[in-house]
């Protein structure tokens, strides 16, 4: 094991301002409540009317017999005109109406984001290099093509998506990630992707054009958040082939409904008969489903991840492995000091004290966590040491430390390095030093010995600092979390089995993977996959694209390369890589909304008839009036409740749409348990209240009554 | 010799094939390896459960038949359709009931029919009709009675044949079988060999 | 002893019968599926029949030889019928009207075994055993072969192949159902019922009248008939003629012997996908509703409403004396689940409400337990239904036993779900409007409109008994009931093959803590709901005309 390295931890500072939180900074903030308040309502509404197009109707099979049995009723109640008649054609139109409003609200908040990112794709006049000369020539942004090269320089509007080939250049990226603290670009490594619509804050950058106008990054976002690109996953299209399905199963059992009254000397009209249609076809999911599911993509652009394909979202849910890189996601990415540890006799409060005066002027967050630790743990408050000099680690020396006013030598470095400088100085390696330096390495950690030499005498060993990397706190919780929802998390490292083992093991987490190489990683990914595991990734470097490309779900980090975004299926603008875990939750919520709605409406027709049976033939059948459990008034009422009750809920329902049914990482049977009982059982009950509740009101109509 | 990838016709072939060689086995083999069996370990089943009189067969112990006039135990109303002997046939040969459904005036008219004739017959208040008597059978051939109809034309049968009624309700009880194994089915009494047993009272 | 505690009993003679029973059963089915090695009587057919035992067949092929043998055994059957007046054993008896004698084929090839002829009257004894009686043993095989594919698709992964539905078939009928019934049919002539190939016999009655006794090789079909959930009388009585069900304890027998493949079957699927456990949570849906609607059933036939049965005292009409009611209700809800269709008693003269139960049973879609085979794969697809709904409420996309249930598998459910309630519910709207449907209504009211519908659901079901009110031996049912019964068993039958191929091919996802449990109860109570709801939603306007509003009123 190397204890070298101890300066060159990998820099997350690129990363979003809150790395300890698993809660990245929100764009806006859920508003749920706010869902069905009027002024929301009013202003989608032309939009809803809008889409009572047939021609945008018929894509939904279940609203599509809806609008049909509007125009029946409709011409039915002008043909012959009736209160009864009237009251079910309006609100037949009403459902088809609540259906188109569930689906623009959730697009209108979709539009006003695409509005907020339209405005950073204003037009661009781009400062094309031409070659020959080196001279440049300003053309607009639009007419840039793949590969030319362009100039940016501080307060210039990057033109395109492109990679930074020459320069280095902070950049506000504020428009597209709602993160106000500028960034660093620079040419070759990581950190070279530069995203059209962002603005150069200070120097001057060279940008090859890697994305064709109107295919950028900025663009997509805006096609997604606003739902012009949105496709049915297939797991909506698996539900609408059922729902399609149950609607034809209804057509059916209608349509053979007349003839067997027509047997029975008991004909119904052909409002009554639309009436029973639409309360029985699974209007309420019908109506909400698209609305479900923009809304998850909405949830998502909330926390700042853009969905490449909805068919992400659905998977994120499916996930079963996720592979989380230790630094940044697991730990915090910089190791810190746990324990000084004294060898040869030494007082502990002295092996402090030296640690923390060599480690004064060692502005490396290992070295900062020593004073730090020193102060904490043996009150040792930081010095104002003058005069002295301080040693700077260099690759060479692998030690770094000061040279105090009174020639008093002091050093932490790699073992070896110091236990090197110590024989120099005359001193002697105490017995028990090796093993002190082997243990700390034993269980993970790295460990610096601590030297030092008085003026004119002999260095002296005083011990071992275990620097340790340091887990971020709750993670154990929520690995466990994810193991309850039967997620399985492996870490990947690349460091040696033993320190992966000892983090691991600390963190919780189900498996590791030590010594990594990107090509490892795909191959895990390949494995895990065949063994039938959806497999969830986050990454960044252009060497995470083939990974992020075979995962399942691959989140790339905004701060990551292009190819990176290009090869995952989202991209978290905050590069955050623990928020994978939230990923998993809203695509499961996702779901459990179209399962629970889907549940409940199904559930719903239960009480439908036994509001609409009897009022259709108990005037021929009084016995049928038995069934009549809900005592509703009359025959007319009875039906006009049901309607109207079919159409509501799904007006009630919205806000539950769009937040998405409450998810708890509890197991599968848990949750289903506690859904079947309040969606299912739920919903047989709540229409026999609600039905009853509005007949109550209704009888009271003359001509309904 | 692969049936998997071969051509329509080939399949249908070797399907009839098959289904020739199945009908040999299942259809041939099967049944009269059952009627051997049922040759040696239960001979009068396997021939209709004959039942003699004098050296005669007077019928079958499982098939119902008509009985009539007030010396005989009476058996269930059949309605097999026109062979049912109520139709003045044989039964046998027409097994069947009168499908007539629960709220069908034309069976509750029979039904009460019955009751006033079975009462009038033997002598007992119409309430005292068990179900059964004012009932048509499913197959036609009830073989069966209930203890209850038995019970109602003891007294009849006994006058008729001028014999103590109590030896009467002994054969009755003779011929009563209860629930097989205790639970199964319903009591019922063996018509014919109620009556073939009444015949030797005299 | 008080009948209803009698009849109480009786139903947990049967219960604990089958408890003990299918155990064995269920693993001796498993591994006759699973086995690699063939019997030598097994080889001899095959290279008599040249086909190949040891390859195995991709879905399509698999329906393609269900398909090719079905229909040569249509053709074959109507063959027999046609030319019965020229072979051995016709007693005589006529060839079968061509209309009467596709009606036959068709509904004994498909396990429906509607019958609109009488038995004794139409039928020669050759007919009745070489024709009749081994579509008794094939159909029932060839539902157990496509309910093994299925299964097979359940548990493989990776491979396109399904099984040989030759062989499948061959073990089907020789190595489960063969013994069984042997065994059967001798209990049966031992309590009575006949077992020759004679004409019968000619009793010279007490008061001197001659009585023509018939016989018959009665027990060796009346045993596979119940075996093979099929139910096609021998007499025109059927189970209620005292040959074919002479004493309560065959009655009770021959409920054994319907229940008895349909409640092994789930036992032999749990093994077959390797987690008992399933096979229970499968078994244990079937039985609730089994068992309720006997207790429905036994209620409403021992309270006996309505006007006939309260005139009589009880709802004895079209019953026997020896099983009396609540016997006689237990077999018609055996028989209605099953899609037997045999009857020891004529469900038209029940109470309403009883005659609704048995309605209602087959509205169910014959899947609690169903018919054998057909009973299963139905369930299975119900199951996945099932998972569907309920697995979206946990969060993933819904897999049932690894295989997730994507776009393509949702299609073929729905078009499975489809095939039964828009054949009854065409057919029945057709015929109840119509002068050739209506005019063969023997009851007036409602109840005629129950007769018509318990024609087409019994028909598209597979089940074959009737509301024997119906005369149903005219040209527009005998046409009408037989392509009932055609798309009842082979459209769904094909959906049934898409779908295992469409799940072997998958990768199983394996289960987790993630993963929505389908072996406890609370997945029970969800399969329960979803049956009863499917079926109730379509079919409860049908049933309130019918049955609810004869019943109610």
């Amino acid at each position: 094991m190397s204890t070298v390295d101890v300066h060159s931890g990998r820099s997350t500072s690129d990363g979003p301002a809150t790395p300890g939180g698993p809660h990245g900074p929100r764009r806006t903030t859920g508003r749920a409540g706010g869902l069905l308040d009027p002024a929301t309502l009013a202003r989608s509404l032309p939009a809803a009317l809008a889409k009572l197009d047939p021609r945008h109707m018929v894509r939904n099979p279940v609203m599509f017999v809806v609008e049909v049995g509007s125009v029946v009723t409709t011409v039915l109640a002008v043909v012959d005109p009736s209160v009864f008649a009237w009251v079910i054609a309006v609100w037949l139109w009403i459902t088809a109406i609540f259906a188109n409003l569930a689906e623009a609200v959730a697009e209108s908040r979709g539009k006003a984001q695409a509005d907020s990112l339209r405005r950073a794709r204003t037009d661009v006049t781009a400062r094309l290099l031409v070659d020959d000369t080196a001279g440049e020539r300003a053309v607009p942004g639009t007419e840039l093509t793949v590969g030319d090269r362009v100039v940016c320089e501080a307060g210039d509007t990057i033109p395109g998506d492109g990679e930074v080939v020459e320069g280095v250049a902070s950049v506000d990226e504020s428009a597209i990630t709602g993160e106000s603290a500028p960034v660093i670009r620079e040419a070759g490594g990581d950190r070279s992707a530069v995203t059209g619509g962002t603005r150069v804050l200070s120097d001057r950058i060279v940008v090859r054009i890697t994305t064709r106008p109107g295919e950028t990054f900025l663009d997509k976002m805006i096609g997604l958040v606003e739902g012009a690109s949105r496709q049915k996953t297939p797991n909506e299209i698996a539900l609408n082939i059922l729902l399609a399905g149950l609607t034809i199963v209804f057509l059916l059992t209608i349509a053979a409904l007349q003839p067997m009254a027509v047997y029975s000397h008991a004909r119904q009209s052909v409002i009554v008969l639309c009436a029973l249609l639409v309360c029985l076809i699974p209007t309420t999911i019908g109506a909400l489903l698209s609305a479900i599911g923009i809304a998850g993509m909405d949830r998502l652009v909330q926390r700042n991840v853009l969905a490449l394909s909805g068919r992400a979202v659905e998977a994120a849910g499916d996930v079963s492995t996720l592979l989380l890189d230790k630094t940044g996601t697991i730990t915090m990415g910089a190791r810190q000091a746990s324990e000084f540890v004294p060898v040869g006799g030494c007082d502990p409060e002295r092996l402090a004290s030296a640690a923390q005066l060599a480690s004064l002027a060692d502005e490396t967050p290992e070295g900062r966590s020593v004073v730090v630790y020193a102060k904490e743990r043996y009150g040792l408050r930081g010095r104002e040491v003058t005069d002295a000099h301080f040693v700077p680690f260099s690759a060479e020396t692998r030690m770094s430390g000061v040279d105090l006013p009174d020639g008093t030598q002091v050093r932490k470095g790699a073992a070896a390095a110091v236990m090197h400088w110590v024989r120099q100085g005359g001193g002697e390696v105490p017995d028990g030093t090796s093993a002190a330096v082997d243990a700390v390495s034993g269980t993970g950690g790295t460990p610096l010995l601590v030297a030092t030499r008085p003026a004119g005498g002999t260095a002296e060993v005083q011990g071992v600092i275990h620097l340790k990397d340091v887990v971020k706190e709750g993670m154990a919780d929520r690995f466990g979390e994810l193991r309850r929802m039967g997620i399985r998390t492996v870490m990947i490292t690349g460091d040696n089995p033993l320190t992966a083992a000892a983090i691991a093991e600390e963190a919780g987490v189900d498996d590791y993977l030590a010594e990594a190489k990107p090509e490892d990683k795909l191959a895990l990914i390949r494995k895990e996959q065949e063994g039938g595991h959806l497999v969830a990734m986050t990454g960044d470097g252009t060497n995470d694209a083939p990974a992020l490309a075979q995962a399942d779900v691959g989140v790339a980090m905004n701060t990551g390369t292009m190819a990176a975004k290009e090869a995952g299926n989202m991209v978290d603008l905050d590069s955050n890589p623990t928020k994978l875990i939230e990923i998993v939750e809203i695509g499961k919520q996702l779901l459990i909304t179209r399962g629970a709605l889907t549940t409940f409406s199904v559930a719903n027709d239960v009480a439908k008839y036994f509001a609409i049976i009897p009022a259709m033939f108990a005037s021929v059948f009084p016995g049928l009036d038995r069934l009549n459990v809900m005592q509703l008034h009359s025959s007319t009422s009875a039906i006009a409740s049901a309607v109207i009750f079919n159409a509501i809920i799904i007006v009630l329902l919205v806000p539950l749409a769009m937040r998405g049914v409450k998810y708890r990482a509890r197991s599968a049977a848990s949750l289903l348990r506690r859904n079947v009982l309040i969606y299912g059982l739920g919903g047989i009950v709540v229409p026999f209240v609600g039905i009853k509740l509005i007949d109550l009101l209704v009888s009271h109509i003359p001509g309904l009554g | 010799m692969t049936i998997v990838r071969t051509g329509w016709i080939r399949q249908h072939v070797a399907a009839l094939r098959i289904l020739v060689v199945l009908t040999v086995i299942l259809g041939l083999g099967y049944p009269v390896a059952t009627w051997a069996v049922g040759q040696v370990l239960f001979r009068n089943h396997a021939q209709g459960s004959p039942v003699e009189s004098d050296g005669r067969v007077v019928g079958s112990r499982l098939i119902g038949q008509n009985f009539t006039g007030a010396a005989w135990f009476h058996p269930r109303a059949s309605l097999a359709g026109a062979k049912g002997y109520a139709a003045g046939g044989d039964g046998a040969d027409g097994s069947g009931g009168s499908n007539l459904g629960p709220s069908n005036p034309e069976l509750v008219k029979a039904i009460r029919a019955r009751r006033a004739a079975v009462a009038r017959e033997n002598g007992v208040a119409p309430t005292q009709v068990p179900p059964d008597a004012v009932t048509a059978s499913a197959s036609g051939l009830d073989p069966d009675i209930s203890p209850e109809y038995a019970a109602i034309q003891v007294n009849r049968v006994a006058k008729a044949r001028n014999v103590p009624a109590a030896d009467v309700r002994r054969l009755v009880e003779r011929y009563t079988y209860g629930r097989q194994l205790g639970v199964l089915g319903d009591p019922h009494v063996n018509v014919l060999e109620l009556n073939l047993a009444v015949a030797k009272l005299g | 002893m008080n009948p209803t505690l009698a009849a109480v009993l009786s139903v947990g003679l049967l219960v604990a019968a089958l408890v003990v029973v299918h155990r064995p059963l269920g693993s001796y089915l498993a591994r006759v599926y699973s086995g690699t090695t063939h019997l030598r009587v097994e080889r001899l057919l095959y290279r008599l029949s040249g086909v190949d035992g040891d390859g195995e067949q991709r879905w399509p092929a698999y329906l393609r030889s269900v398909l090719a043998f079905s229909a040569v055994s249509v053709l074959l059957l109507y063959g027999l019928q046609r030319v019965q007046h020229w072979l051995p054993l016709s007693l005589g008896r006529q060839n079968v009207a061509p209309d009467m004698s596709w009606n036959t084929a068709a509904s004994f090839v498909t396990n429906t075994n509607w019958q609109s002829y009488s038995g004794e009257q139409v039928m020669g004894h050759l007919v009745q055993m070489a024709g009749l009686a081994v579509q008794n043993f094939v159909s029932a095989a060839v539902g157990l072969a496509v309910a093994v594919a299925l299964i097979r698709g359940l548990a493989r992964s990776r491979t396109d192949r399904l099984g040989n539905f030759w062989v499948d078939l061959t073990r089907g009928s020789l190595r489960v159902l063969l013994p069984l019934a042997f065994v059967a049919a001798v209990v049966l002539v031992g309590f009575g019922a006949v077992q020759n190939f004679t004409h019968g016999f000619d009793a010279h009655t007490v008061q001197g009248a001659t009585q023509h006794i018939p016989g018959g090789p009665v027990a060796s079909q009346e045993s596979i008939k119940e075996l093979g959930t099929n139910g096609g009388g021998f007499y025109n009585a059927n189970s209620a003629h005292p040959f074919e069900n002479p004493t309560s304890f065959t009655n009770l027998f021959e409920v054994f012997l319907i229940l008895l493949i349909p409640f092994s079957l789930p036992y032999a699927f749990g093994r077959m996908v390797g987690d008992r456990r399933q096979g229970y949570a499968v078994v244990a849906a079937m039985a609730v509703i089994c068992l309720g609607a006997v207790v429905a059933s036994g209620v409403v036939e021992a309270h006996h409403p309505g006007a006939a049965p309260t005139a009589a005292g009880a709802s004895m009409e079209g019953k026997e004396t020896r099983f009396g009611v609540l016997a006689s209700s237990l077999f018609s809800v055996g028989t209605t689940m099953t899609s037997t269709g045999a009857v020891d008693s004529w469900h038209d003269s029940y109470t309403a409400l009883g005659g609704g139960v048995t309605l209602f049973d087959m509205h169910l879609g014959e899947v609690t337990p169903g018919g054998v085979g057909s009973g299963l794969y139905g369930a299975l697809v119900l199951a996945v239904l099932a998972v569907f709904l309920a697995g979206l409420m946990v969060g993933r996309t819904p897999e049932y036993l690894g295989k997730r249930i994507g776009a393509r598998e949702m299609k073929l459910v729905g078009l499975y779900i489809l095939v039964m309630p828009a054949t009854v519910l065409v057919f029945t709207g057709i015929a109840v409007v119509t002068k050739m449907g209506t005019s063969s209504i023997l009851n007036p009211g409602p109840h005629g409109l129950s007769e018509i519908l318990y024609a087409y659901t019994s028909a598209a079901n597979n089940n074959g008994s009737a509301f024997g009110g119906l005369s149903a031996n005219t040209m527009f049912y005998n046409v009408t009931t037989g392509l009932s019964v055609l798309i009842g068993r082979f459209v769904p039958i094909v959906f049934v093959l898409a779908l295992a191929g469409s799940l072997a091919k998958q990768q199983k996802v394996p289960a987790s803590a993630g993963t929505m449990p389908t072996h406890t109860p609370l997945f029970t109570v969800l399969f329960v709901g979803v049956i009863l709801i499917v079926a109730g939603l379509t079919f409860l306007p049908a049933l309130a005309l019918g049955p609810l509003a004869e019943g109610l009123a």
